[in-house]
């Protein structure tokens, strides 16, 4: 498993370091080929988005210089750039590419973008050329394992801020925020940015109504909304589904009683009082009627918090699925390793059999066939009884994280070149073996 | 439908298809918290009762009996529906007021939705209760001649179905839901079962002769 990365990210590097390193879009292709031409590298690929710029590498032999790349492809000073920099090599650089693409590692965890951002650097570098099959297998690997992590756990089922629970809860009441009207009392940006929210879920008509009339009309105007005059609050408000107060009232605007009115004459239709203003703009004794929800600031951010806690639990439970997943795939990886040795190991000693039959063959004078058979049979046999071992021994390794060192020590042992230089070596194997 | 048991499974049956139905349209499997036990006690009676009752009353073998069963069933199922559904409405408002995000509240659906549910099952329902009241008062006329209106069955049956009217008028009206509807619906329903339950006094609406 010679994988390698190196990378940047929100965590280990301000933005004017990442700035400095990311690379658009287009040029990607032409920097995967210049990667993959840099010595000891045989795969390629290169994330580059807004919080991250990653270089994920198969190389030769576990180690190429990917520093020096960065160094001579973004031409920058590696003083200046070295600390923000981390690296994985094999099993951990498997386990932060896993990461990644679960979104485990953003900035906002759980968060959907990320994974089409791999999806598509690992487009681009396979279509030059830069990702084959090792590379392949990993990320090909990783989308499922994003995938798992997506179905198995809530990471991914919701995000995180006041204005997002606030869109959540209205949800939970109206079901579809289709057609469901907002009125806006006080035209402060956090109000606003909830309005934006909401109607991003697909809620209808944005109602403005504030102290200051221009800045009602000003608010309305960005939402395509309608004005309503701040004294004809209480005869518009049950027009509205949803109600984000946010004025800088010293006391509440909405009280039991109107909140009464309002539910009457919607005919007890639901409504939901966003409060976020401080102090409130609605009195406690309205979460009493009935139909009438009112969430103040606290109670939000309570939520938020409770949705953190939430999402800690599940990021623990992601994180566990990628310890199992990554043990899944150096396993597979591994048994991929296994195999040209074990098959090599066979050829190399048949070889040895066969020169040794032809070599006594003339000494034997004629044999019958029976005799032949024998001789076959039992030569066969002496290198089976031989083999045996190495080869459960290889293939229980395959299991092991020593799997590589296990394989080079049989490989050595044996004199085992990669598959093409095999049949000069059997001369020297020829005489260990003998002896 | 030869015995009573027959006709609980079909009850059961019908609460079930009603079930289905709502999930077929809103996607959300929440009322079964509350259908799935009614039709297990269904089904288990039916399967496990020890004589069946064979109805041996001359009235059976008019299909009429057979239309007012299945009318009045599917009324009865549409009830249990909605009774659930406005049981979970309660547990749903009352988990948004606490605001306290727990984990029923993230499974049931939506407020509205759930409302929606309750509402519809009660709409459909009605038409069917009368059809099968009405349908019950042919057979009863043909059997017997005439009605008997103090004979506990029909009196307790024409309550429940006004029971529902008014329940049915209240939401209609003035959009009663939450603990008022729940109350209605619960009140309907046991209504509901006192008018099952008057088989067992009424001289005419039986199933033994």
């Amino acid at each position: 498993m010679n994988f390698q990365l190196i990378g940047v990210n929100h965590k280990t590097a301000p933005v004017e370091v990442r700035e400095r390193l990311a690379l658009p879009e287009s040029r990607l292709p032409e920097a995967c080929k210049k990667l993959i031409e840099h010595p000891g590298i045989e795969e390629g690929m290169i994330l580059s988005t807004c919080n991250r710029v990653e270089l994920l590498a198969k190389t030769k032999n576990g180690s190429a210089d990917l520093r020096g790349f960065i160094r001579n492809y973004f031409q920058v000073d590696p003083a200046d750039f070295d600390q923000h920099f981390y690296e994985y090599r094999s099993n951990d650089a498997v386990r932060h590419v896993f990461r990644v693409t679960s979104s485990l590692d953003s900035m906002v965890v759980g968060e959907p973008q990320i994974l089409g951002q791999v999806k598509e650097a690992y487009a681009l570098a396979r279509a030059v050329g830069a990702v084959q099959s090792q590379l392949d297998s990993l990320l090909t690997r990783a989308f499922a394992v994003a995938k798992r992590v997506r179905t198995e756990t809530a990471v991914g089922s919701s995000s995180v801020s006041i204005a997002s629970v606030a869109v959540e809860l209205a949800k939970k009441i109206f079901g579809s925020l289709q057609g469901k009207h907002v009125l806006l009392v006080g035209a402060g940006k956090m109000s606003e940015l909830a309005a934006r929210h909401l109607l991003a879920h697909g809620a209808g008509t944005i109602f403005v109504s504030n102290r200051t009339y221009d800045r009602a009309v000003t608010l309305a105007e960005k939402f395509n909304g309608e004005v309503v005059p701040f004294d004809k609050l209480y005869d518009t408000c049950d027009r509205a589904d949803i109600v984000i107060t946010s004025t800088g009232a010293p006391h509440a605007i909405f009280r039991r009683e109107h909140a009464e009115r309002f539910l009457a004459r919607r005919r007890n239709r639901p409504m939901f009082f966003i409060d976020i203003a401080v102090p409130r703009d609605v009195d406690a004794g309205v979460n009493k009627v009935d139909g009438v929800f009112v969430y103040d600031i606290d109670d939000l951010q309570q939520a938020v918090a409770a949705h953190v806690a939430d999402r800690k639990k599940e990021a623990e439970r992601a994180e566990a699925i990628i310890t199992i997943e990554v043990e899944r795939f150096q396993t597979r990886l591994q048994s991929l390793d296994v195999v040209p040795t074990i098959v090599s190991l066979q050829d190399h000693l048949e070889t040895i059999r066969q020169a040794e039959i032809d070599r006594v063959r003339g000494r034997l004078g004629k044999l019958d066939p029976d005799q032949e058979l024998a001789i076959d049979a039992l030569t066969k046999g002496i290198v089976n009884k031989i083999m045996h071992t190495p080869i459960t021994t290889l293939k229980t390794a395959a299991r092991d994280p020593e799997a590589t060192t296990v394989i080079d020590l049989v490989r050595r042992l044996f004199n085992l070149q990669d598959r093409k230089g095999q049949a000069k070596s059997t001369a020297a194997g020829d005489q260990e073996v003998k002896n | 439908l030869a015995s009573v048991h027959n006709s609980i499974s079909l009850l059961a049956f019908i609460i079930m298809a009603f079930f289905m139905l709502a999930y077929a349209i809103y996607k959300t499997t929440s009322p079964g918290i509350i259908v799935f036990p009614v039709v297990f006690l269904l089904t288990f009676v039916a399967a496990t009762g020890q004589q069946p009752i064979l109805f041996t009353s001359p009235g059976v073998r008019t299909s009429w009996l057979f239309v007012h069963i299945a009318l009045i069933f599917t009324g009865y199922a549409a009830l249990i529906l909605s009774f659930g559904a406005s049981l979970l409405y309660l547990v749903q408002e009352r988990s948004l007021k606490a605001k306290k995000a727990s984990e029923i509240f993230l499974r049931l659906p939506a407020l509205e939705t759930i409302d929606e549910i309750g509402y519809r099952s009660l709409l459909i329902g009605f038409p069917f209760m009368t059809l099968g009241l009405i349908a019950g008062i042919v057979v009863a006329e043909t059997t017997y001649g005439r009605v008997n209106f103090l004979d506990p069955k029909v009196t307790l049956s024409i309550l429940m179905w006004t029971v529902y009217l008014i329940m049915l008028y209240t939401r209609w009206s003035s959009g009663w839901r939450g603990r008022r509807a729940a109350y209605l619906a619960a009140g309907t329903f046991a209504a509901a079962i006192i008018a099952w339950a008057a088989n067992y006094f009424s001289s005419i609406h039986r199933f033994v002769s």
